[in-house]
């Protein structure tokens, strides 16, 4: 069964993270890749990257039949999406178990529709 | 998914259709020499409301809840797999509890609600929720295997543990206790250590729970209200059970396996034996506190620690370490209610009353709320 990973935080995070000193910066971009490396050797990741920042994002939404684009995420709060994995993998225990593994920050499993 | 609607929606039916097979076939060939065996968990609750009502059968009830299924019965393997779908803890705690009744223990939705003060709607609701969240996140329908099984296995614990907290002082308004709730609470602990019975936390439990309906007999008088552990009649408790229940305290205790159930238990043990609330061991009884905090360091556990160290040391110290819990605890009514005993103690009166009169305000409880408004009234600033 597929389910998407969000890896998520607050923009708190996000800035302390934009403000660490380099060498400690790359060591947790290293972790990360590491554990996306090692998932993907194993079969059990479909797809995934790594997002920009909210202050990048834009939006295209529909009001009165006219598209209407605007600066921001969508969803306007103070969690931000850091990026995300697509996994195929048996069941909710074993992608919990990435979760678990993960070494940054919180995850949010959300299973996907299958067709 | 298919496969996994069918898992767990059959596992459901396939219990309340032993029953029914069972409750078919007894009145005409007689209940079998071991019932348990023919019983899955969750018919196990509808055959006894059936059989309590017809007294012939009260010596084969004693059997039933008596008897012991061998642990490698496939049943037995659907049961546990049953307890441990429901308390995931993927599910909110809340459904985790209302799930295990319905499923695992064969309660109606109806009773579910009523025991937990929500509409029966809201309760199907949460239900339903439950149920869809485990087939549409695909929740395993297995035994955690492993290093996953303790921390799973503790989760399952707490919502038994949680179970017989509501059913043995409820929150609510209307009842004091349900016992109901809090001897099924302890039954499916039971069965939890028969099915686990290497896992000291498990036998903990339910040495923990049955000291506590062991000395049930003693906590309400014939009026209905409460009476506290010092005034309780100790001759109504029941030391058959008390002495079991030790018993089986020692075999937990020598696995080495300890945990706060087991040390929650050995406090309750040694009031279960002390002869009287004077003859209590107290020193002992903090000592377990000390273990016991150096595990879950809670304020709640540090609260019954001072009721304890007011044996030891004198109500001015343990006093001072109740008010030391005066931010984390000023919602409960007990932390209240144990200032007002201590300040009695100490001859504050007027303090008292205003902390008695803080924790009425607090506690929803009927039988807590007599007590309190009966010492208001008989304390000498009244």
């Amino acid at each position: 069964m597929k389910y998407v990973l969000l890896f998520v935080g607050t923009m708190e995070d996000q800035e302390r993270f934009d403000a660490m000193p380099s060498e400690e910066m790359a060591a947790g971009m290293k972790a990360a890749e590491r554990w996306f490396e090692e998932y993907s050797q194993a079969g059990k990741i479909v797809g995934g990257e790594q997002l920009k920042g909210p202050q990048t994002v834009t939006t295209v939404r529909s009001s009165d039949g006219k598209r209407i684009v605007t600066d921001g995420p969508f969803i306007e709060s103070k969690e931000v999406i850091g990026g995300f994995a697509v996994v195929q993998v048996k069941d909710l225990d074993e992608a919990l178990e990435m979760a678990k593994s993960w070494p940054a920050g919180p995850v949010e499993v959300w299973p996907a529709v299958e067709r | 998914m298919v496969r996994l609607i069918g898992n767990f929606d059959i596992a459901e039916e396939v219990v309340q259709d032993s029953l029914l097979v069972a409750l078919e076939k007894w009145p005409v060939q007689g209940i079998p020499d071991k019932p348990g065996a023919w019983l899955m968990t969750a018919a196990r609750r509808r055959a006894i409301d059936l059989l309590r009502r017809d007294q012939r059968y009260a010596e084969k009830l004693a059997l039933l809840e008596r008897s012991t299924m061998p642990p490698d019965a496939p049943e037995a393997d659907d049961r546990l797999r049953l307890i441990f779908t429901c308390c995931h803890p993927a599910l909110a705690q809340e459904s985790q509890v209302a799930l295990t009744l319905r499923a695992v223990a064969g309660f109606t939705t109806q009773e579910i609600a009523a025991a937990f003060l929500v509409s029966e709607a809201a309760m199907a609701q949460r239900i339903v929720r439950a149920k869809r969240k485990i087939v549409e996140a695909n929740i395993p329908y297995r035994v955690p295997q492993g290093a996953e099984l303790v921390p799973r296995l503790d989760a399952v614990l707490a919502v038994l543990y949680l179970m017989f907290n509501e059913g043995y002082l409820s929150r609510g308004t209307q009842v004091a206790s349900r016992r109901d709730l809090a001897e099924d609470a302890m039954w499916l602990a039971s069965l939890v250590a028969r099915l686990l019975p290497d896992q000291a936390e498990v036998l903990g439990l339910v040495v923990l729970m049955r000291l506590h309906l062991a000395r049930s007999g003693a906590r309400f008088d014939t009026a209905g209200e409460i009476v506290l552990l010092p005034e309780q009649d100790r001759s109504r408790w029941d030391s058959a059970a008390i002495a079991d229940a030790v018993e089986v305290l020692n075999r937990a205790a020598a696995m080495g396996a300890h945990g706060p159930y087991q040390l929650q238990a050995a406090i309750t043990a040694v009031h279960a034996r002390a002869r009287s609330w004077r003859e209590t061991d107290w020193s002992q009884i903090v000592a377990l506190y000390d273990a016991l905090l150096r595990l879950t360091d809670t304020p709640v556990v540090r609260l019954n620690r001072a009721v304890a160290l007011s044996q030891v040391s004198g109500p001015r110290v343990a006093l001072g370490e109740v008010n030391d819990l005066a931010i984390s605890l000023a919602g409960y009514h007990l932390f209240h209610a144990t200032r007002a005993e201590l300040l009695d103690e100490l001859g504050e009166a007027a303090l008292a009353r205003a902390a008695r009169i803080r924790a009425l305000e607090l506690c929803q409880n009927p039988a807590e709320r007599t007590l309190l408004e009966r010492k208001l009234r008989q304390a000498p600033g009244a």
